[in-house]
């Protein structure tokens, strides 16, 4: 019987070194699709995206076998910590809440907040003094809330809204001088109508997007960084960036 | 605020000197918000209940359609509907009208007289309809014109008739009122979706909102059962 104990416990030891041992040649990434231009189906059904090359070229760079996995957001860090994947690659931006239960790896794109207003509109939106008196407007509790409050906050009337789309009626309604939006949304729902303009440069803010892996891979998360600090210097994330977008995301 | 009242606030985490003060104007809000639209809304419905009872089909007609489309669809749509509405119409921002309807006080007050006015209307209605015939009547035998008698008999007899279902109304309206943070009002609810939004704290901000709207229903529950026994003194026990 002792034998038999000693037996299954040196098998387990050895079942588990090779679990230790996992040299990471198979990765399995999930994304929930489509969130364009980060990840979506081309007219052939192909997915791709400014996240899917971006895996794609890690992939490479590690060389390993990727395998995407396809899950929808609300069940995206239960199903990592399930082991159905290992790494979620899905424009996860990184907030304490998330990293107490996920290991994020260093960021890899953060979208910027824009500045949006009617054509006529010549204030310059980082001066204190030509702001005075402007209306904002902005989504409650995003990182382009804090900025503005911390910024203009006394100085010009800050007004908060629930949605995207409410917001962009007001200042389509001149209730609003300019907004303060995530820099995609603005330009697909504000710039894409006339009469709108950007106004100022866009502003980086946050934390910005990583890629999530649950805790005890830490050893995956290394190899992840070293190979997006690669693709960030030698020109490939610039090259792949360049085709889905004519602003900096890089971080 | 007293500086050492705003020190010894400070201490806290969430509510702070500068959160009780956005409560404090959110609470401003909210009470001139519902006290000016009940206002509007109860000078309007006392005439137009008394046009709704009158038998002539194109005087009770219209009545009845405002009432019926105020009360059979949601406030929260008439909200959107004017707030948003108006700033579509072409060219109104080039008007004097734009002045009133840029901020949304206005466009939120007048949805809320409107709502208020229309449901007001059928509850005085109902009331001066169940008036007992025997007090006309009386009131035809002593030779009183029609407004003597709608001032006389009919309105007060119909005031007392009204006011428990009134004391409601009221009481709705100023839950109601929370959906005015949706178009960009800081009122008692705004305050506490900032405040949620700042610190991530649903249960503190909330309860706390929560409290204070149960202190105003305090209220006003308080002023109508004094108004009640008021108007209804002559109901009471002999002797008590």
């Amino acid at each position: 019987m002792k034998k038999l104990i000693v037996a299954a416990s040196c098998a387990l030891a050895m079942a588990a070194g090779t679990v230790q041992a996992k040299d990471w040649k198979e990765i399995r990434l999930a994304f929930d699709v489509p969130y364009e231009p980060f990840e979506y189906r081309d007219e052939n059904g192909e997915l791709t995206g400014f996240e899917v090359e971006l895996a794609e070229a890690m992939c490479e760079e590690l060389k390993a076998e990727c395998e995407f996995v396809i899950q929808a957001w609300d069940g995206m860090i239960p199903g990592l910590l399930a082991r159905k994947y290992d790494a979620i690659f899905s424009s996860m931006s990184i907030t304490e809440e998330r990293a107490e239960r996920v290991l994020f790896s260093d960021p890899y794109y953060i979208t910027p907040g824009g500045w949006f207003a009617r054509d006529g509109f010549s204030a310059d939106v980082t001066s204190k003094e030509e702001m005075e008196g402007k209306v904002i407007g902005v989504q409650r509790g995003t990182t382009m809330d804090t900025h503005a409050t911390e910024e203009f906050g006394g100085i010009a009337t800050i007004k908060r809204y629930t949605t995207a789309e409410d917001m962009v009626l007001d200042l389509e309604g001149q209730r609003l001088d300019v907004v303060f939006v995530d820099y995609p949304v603005g330009e697909q729902t504000i710039l894409s109508q006339e009469g709108f303009k950007e106004v100022g440069k866009p502003v980086k803010l946050g934390q910005g997007v990583a890629v999530a892996m649950r805790k005890r891979d830490e050893d995956l998360a290394n190899k992840v960084n070293a190979a997006l600090k690669k693709l960030k210097n030698d020109g490939t994330y610039d090259a792949i960036m360049k085709k889905y977008f004519n602003y900096d995301i890089k971080i | 605020m007293p500086d050492f009242i705003a020190q010894w606030l400070n201490q806290n985490e969430i509510f702070t000197a500068m959160t009780i003060m956005q409560y404090w104007d959110g609470l401003v809000n909210t009470v001139q918000l519902v006290f000016l639209s009940l206002v509007i809304g109860l000078v309007f419905a006392v005439p137009l209940a008394i046009l709704r009872t009158s038998k002539n089909p194109l005087v009770s007609g219209p009545v009845w359609l405002y009432t019926y489309l105020f009360r059979g669809t949601p406030l929260l749509i008439q909200l959107y509907i004017i707030y948003y509405g108006i700033a579509q119409i072409p060219g109104i921002q080039e008007t004097f009208w734009w002045e009133i309807f840029r901020e949304p006080f206005y466009p939120a007050l007048l949805a809320f007289a409107l709502n208020t006015c229309a449901y007001t209307t059928e509850i005085i209605r109902g009331a001066i309809v169940s008036t007992p015939a025997g007090e006309i009547e009386a009131a035809k035998a002593y030779g009183m014109n029609w407004w003597l008698r709608m001032r006389r008999i009919v309105l007060p007899s119909a005031a007392r008739r009204a006011v428990q279902a009134y004391s409601n109304e009221v009481i709705f309206m100023l839950h109601s009122s929370a959906i005015a943070s949706v178009v960009t009002i800081v009122d008692l609810t705004g305050a506490a979706r900032n405040i949620y939004s700042r610190f991530y704290a649903p249960f503190d901000a909330f309860i706390f909102v929560a409290l204070l709207y149960m202190a105003l229903t305090f209220i006003l529950v308080f002023a109508f059962r004094k108004l009640e026994n008021h108007l209804l003194r002559h109901q009471r026990p002999v002797g008590s």
